[in-house]
């Protein structure tokens, strides 16, 4: 294999560093003109990427095993694409003011970077490899959380985003320590043969699993997620809640199959409680939020939770339903962030009692706030219904059934606490409802994708069988 | 393409209709004429059925056609039919139909409640023809959901409490049956969630112990059972009147049907032995719903309770698990669908005249609305059980059947359970005694007119229903116990 044919298996990569170098020169060299067109040609570049890599090639390796390439990582990354894409459709609002407006070329740059290091975190054979792309995912992330620089929650929100961030790392960072220091390696390959039940392992396997857990924001890890979620602009809350997210849980599925699929007994009676207690607390704290940025950030806990039922079952049909789930989860929760993009950064509204009765306004934004909230909720017959069936099924498949039964107890409480937004936009009433928000046709496309996704993604039965085709189990 | 499928197709082509739609009067026409082409195709359905089994053909289930759906968990689109699923959707449609009609008047937002009306709709038709655990569970899941909104948004009174409380309530149990349905299909061992193979894999005792229990509560909520009925009041007061109709008339069949459907005839091990404590919970029900009404004074929640009566029945004989009580369960569907949603559109017509629904605060209506008034007693009457109306026919059989049971145990509470009937005497006769008959109570109450013609189109068709029931009932009986007798024997 030549030098140069590595970089063909990365291609993915490749082609995604291209986009960003060529906005990043963009952003330097075009005029005030020029610059009008920042929002199209990165989402016109960004789209090509996207079809580009859509399809799988064959699984190889590059740079002797470092970074592995498997077509199921196609499916994922081409997941995280679709969601990026719908975020750079529904941006177009952060920018309208004249104190943000110098600040665009950053955000393209910053959001594409901590892409590429996600595709890094996803196609890592190496841990080295590996805690680059982590790191790649997170710093850019912070600044992102922080990219208001004019409004003090965001200042604050990027603060602790980057603190907590730095110490989960380091904790990670010491888990692989000893994970080098006992089996001598950093292979992926070579340290899953030499894991054994000694106390230097396991200590390295907590270590860590909390590192990841903290990406995930499995409780007790996840004290940063509602302060930064709401502190951050809306469009960065919907990149953690989806992308970031998205990523870690797959990444998370990926290592305790290659890394530790020895402690798979192990790992499944940690998951066990930490799942539990993830859905349940989530859901608890979801249930009295008044911000809608806030409530949302707790709904996504207990939506973490949920995936961590596919993680748990450790089989193909486990890996299956968490991929679905990400993508089904992917046009929910982006259609309920366009919703409350649009709606935050027209009128800086974000209580849920400001949706009151948003429906004498805005009926078609109070349409697709409806339909994601249902699909959240796992209503039929929309998307998140099949996948909530989906991922429940795979924990039962492999006897679960206690995880299971917790799990539906608590759908019934986020069932309450999506309704409240449903209630709020239709039944209650209100003299002076939000005014009619006449959003930009960007942001149109962007909710017509997702309504169309939520409601056509669950009936296709096809989706679900090429993931299956492409997943792998224990 | 099978033709059960258009049963589905066909609302939505009336959501998509009336997307496109503006006017109301062009909403309308998709309404009147999709549900009169429901109708039309259940008589279709069912002509066909008894023309098929005439024949001589004894598959338990006629017109199957299957379509994987979902490869990576054997989920198919499955459809066919028995007995027990034609009369279901003859049912369903009527009261489709009828409710249109009723809803006549309906404001504001028209479209939209139509829309949700047509998604209910939908998911009762598809949860009545599928063999299929997956999408049974799904239609059924659909059909709940557009309760909230049309409780939360047309509905009167408490109403974003109650659509809340129902919503919550019925989809918890849903996903308590959830649970159910995945360990009936991963404990089965099954290579599909096709119901007829699965009936052929029984599960371990022991299994079927727990997922009985778990699908039977799930399914036994929205068929009322007590004492988690309690969302049925409170929803059916304060839903608009086509929403009660429907709800009471089909949705709550939804769970008796579910029952045996599922419950019953894939754990019949475990349906024989739990009935017992599933028997009394029911046995109480009955009762504890006809006493109920006596003590309410809206006429909504008269019927509800009433309803509460008469679906725990329906349970009550499922679980007697005879050929005769079941037949007699699946006629006390059909009967109960016609006699409630009768009783809530005439309520919701009264209402919509006087507003109100305490029966302290009318009399004499009889002189007033004499067609509303004698329907009312026509309703009623077959409520108590009059012979020649369809209450009768169930109520007879259901008692009668369970009675064939030996045991002590099941026939003391057959005996109980029959009270319930003199207890429901007790509160029609008073309620019509004290509203439509006596002097005229309020002044304003002179001057009201009688029903309109859409009115009266829903309300005649109704009692047509009813009449045919009570009079001509062995046709209907026979095409639903020839089905049971395949499946007791299948669970033996």
């Amino acid at each position: 294999m030549s030098y140069f044919d590595n970089f063909l298996i990365m291609c993915s990569e490749v082609s995604l560093l291209i986009v960003l170098l060529i906005l990043l020169l963009f952003d330097i060299t075009a005029g005030k003109r020029g610059k009008q067109y920042f929002q199209p040609v990165a989402i016109l570049l960004f789209a090509l990427h996207t079809l580009l890599n859509f399809v799988p090639t064959a699984a190889g390796e590059a740079f002797g095993g470092m970074y592995q390439y498997q077509p199921v990582m196609t499916i994922i990354k081409s997941i995280l694409n679709v969601a990026t894409l719908i975020i750079f459709l529904q941006s177009k609002h952060l920018f309208e003011s004249i104190k943000m407006k110098s600040q665009q070329g950053e955000y393209y740059f910053l959001t594409l970077s901590t892409l590429l290091g996600m595709y890094l975190m996803i196609s890592s054979g190496h841990l080295l490899l590996f805690f680059i792309g982590l790191e790649t995912a997170s710093i850019p992330l912070a600044t992102l959380v922080a990219f208001n620089k004019h409004c003090k929650k965001s200042a604050e929100g990027g603060a602790k985003f980057i603190l907590l961030s730095a110490f989960s790392s380091g904790i990670l960072l010491f888990g692989i320590s000893y994970l080098y220091g006992t089996t001598g390696s950093l292979y992926f390959s070579e340290i899953a043969p030499r894991m054994a039940l000694n106390a230097l392992q396991i200590m390295a396997f907590i270590f860590f699993l909390s590192g990841l857990f903290f990406k995930v924001s499995f409780v007790p890890f996840h004290l940063w997620t509602a302060d930064v979620y709401e502190g951050a602009p809306s469009n960065v809350t919907s990149y953690l809640s989806v992308v970031s997210k998205g990523s870690a849980a797959f990444v998370l599925m990926t290592l305790l199959f290659k890394l530790f699929g020895s402690y798979v007994h192990e790992w499944q009676t940690l998951l066990f409680w930490i799942i539990i207690v993830t859905i349940t607390l989530g859901n608890l704290f979801a249930l009295r939020q008044q911000n809608i940025k806030r409530f949302l950030a707790f709904s996504s806990i207990s939506q973490a939770g949920y995936v961590g039922l596919g993680i748990i079952s450790g089989s193909t049909l486990g890996m299956t339903t968490v991929i679905y789930y990400i993508l089904v989860y992917l046009f929910s929760n982006l259609a309920a962030f366009g919703v409350i993009s649009a709606i935050e950064n027209r009128t800086g509204k974000i209580e849920i009692a400001d949706y009151n009765g948003l429906y004498q306004s805005n009926p078609k934004l109070s349409f697709v706030m409806m339909l994601a909230m249902f699909s959240l909720a796992g209503v039929a017959p929309f998307a998140g219904f099949m996948s909530k069936f989906f991922i429940f099924s795979s924990a039962a498949q492999q006897g679960f059934y206690l995880l299971v039964i917790v799990a539906v107890v608590n759908t019934i409480i986020s069932l309450y606490y999506y309704l409240r937004v449903v209630k709020a936009m239709f039944i209650n009433q209100n003299e002076q409802p939000i005014e009619t928000i006449n959003t930009d046709n960007w942001n149109k496309v962007s909710l017509v994708i997702c309504t169309g996704a939520i409601i056509l993604v669950g009936l296709l039965g096809f989706v679900l069988d090429i993931i299956e085709k492409q997943s792998f189990g224990l | 393409m099978n033709f059960l499928s258009l049963f589905v197709l066909l609302p939505l082509l009336m959501i998509l209709a009336l997307f496109v739609v503006r006017s109301r009067k062009q909403i309308l026409g998709v309404m009147v004429t999709g549900s009169s082409l429901l109708v039309l195709l259940s008589a279709y359905l069912a002509y066909h059925y008894i023309a098929v089994r005439n024949s001589g053909n004894t598959d338990s289930m006629l017109f199957t056609a299957s379509l994987s759906w979902f490869k990576p968990l054997n989920i198919q689109y499955a459809v066919g039919v028995d007995g027990v699923s034609v009369v279901m959707l003859c049912l369903s449609s009527v009261i489709v139909f009828t409710g249109t009609f009723v809803s006549w008047k309906i404001a504001p937002l028209t479209k939209e409640f139509f829309l949700w009306y047509c998604l209910l709709a939908t998911g009762v038709y598809g949860f009545f023809i599928t063999l299929d655990l997956f999408t049974l569970f799904l239609f059924y899941e659909t059909a709940l959901i557009p309760m909230y909104l049309l409780i939360g948004v047309w509905g009167s009174g408490p109403k974003a409490y109650s659509a809340m409380k129902l919503t919550l309530m019925l989809m918890g149990s849903s996903m308590i049956l959830l649970v159910g349905i995945l360990g009936i299909y991963f404990g089965s061992g099954a290579t599909s969630m096709h119901i007829s193979e699965l009936v052929h894999h029984p599960m371990a005792a022991e299994q079927q112990y727990f997922f009985f229990t778990l699908t039977f509560f799930g399914f036994g909520v929205l068929g009322a059972l007590f004492p988690f009925h309690t969302w049925s009041p409170d929803g059916h007061a304060s839903a608009p009147t086509a929403v009660s109709m429907l709800h009471a008339g089909v949705l709550m069949k939804l769970g008796g049907y579910g029952c045996f459907r599922i419950a019953i005839q894939l754990m019949p091990m475990a349906a024989e032995r739990l009935s017992p404590i599933f028997l009394l919970l029911t046995g109480i029900g009955v009762v504890y719903g006809a006493f109920a009404a006596i003590r309410q004074t809206d006429l909504k929640y008269i019927n509800a309770y009433s309803s509460v009566s008469h679906c725990n029945l329906v349970l009550f004989a499922i679980l007697m698990l005879t050929q005769t009580s079941m037949t007699g369960a699946v006629l006390q569907m059909l009967s109960h669908g016609l006699i409630t949603a009768l009783f809530f559109a005439l309520i919701g017509m009264i209402y919509g005249r006087t507003h109100t629904r305490l029966i302290t605060e009318m009399g004499g209506l009889m002189k007033i609305m004499p067609f509303l008034g004698v329907s009312f007693v026509i309703a009623g009457f077959s409520n108590i059980g009059v012979p020649g109306l369809s209450g009768f026919v169930a109520e007879m059989t259901i008692f009668v059947g369970s009675f064939e049971n030996g045991d002590l145990f099941r026939r003391v509470l057959t005996i109980a359970a029959v009270t319930s009937i003199v207890v429901g005497a007790v509160y029609i006769l008073r309620s019509i005694g004290r509203f439509l008959q006596g002097p005229l109570q309020n002044e304003g109450h002179g001057k009201l007119d009688d029903a309109h013609w859409y009115e009266r189109l829903a309300v005649v068709t109704l009692i047509a229903g009813i009449l045919y029931i009570g009079s001509f009932p062995t046709g209907v009986a026979e095409i639903i116990s020839d089905s049971f007798g395949s499946l007791l024997q299948v669970a033996k």
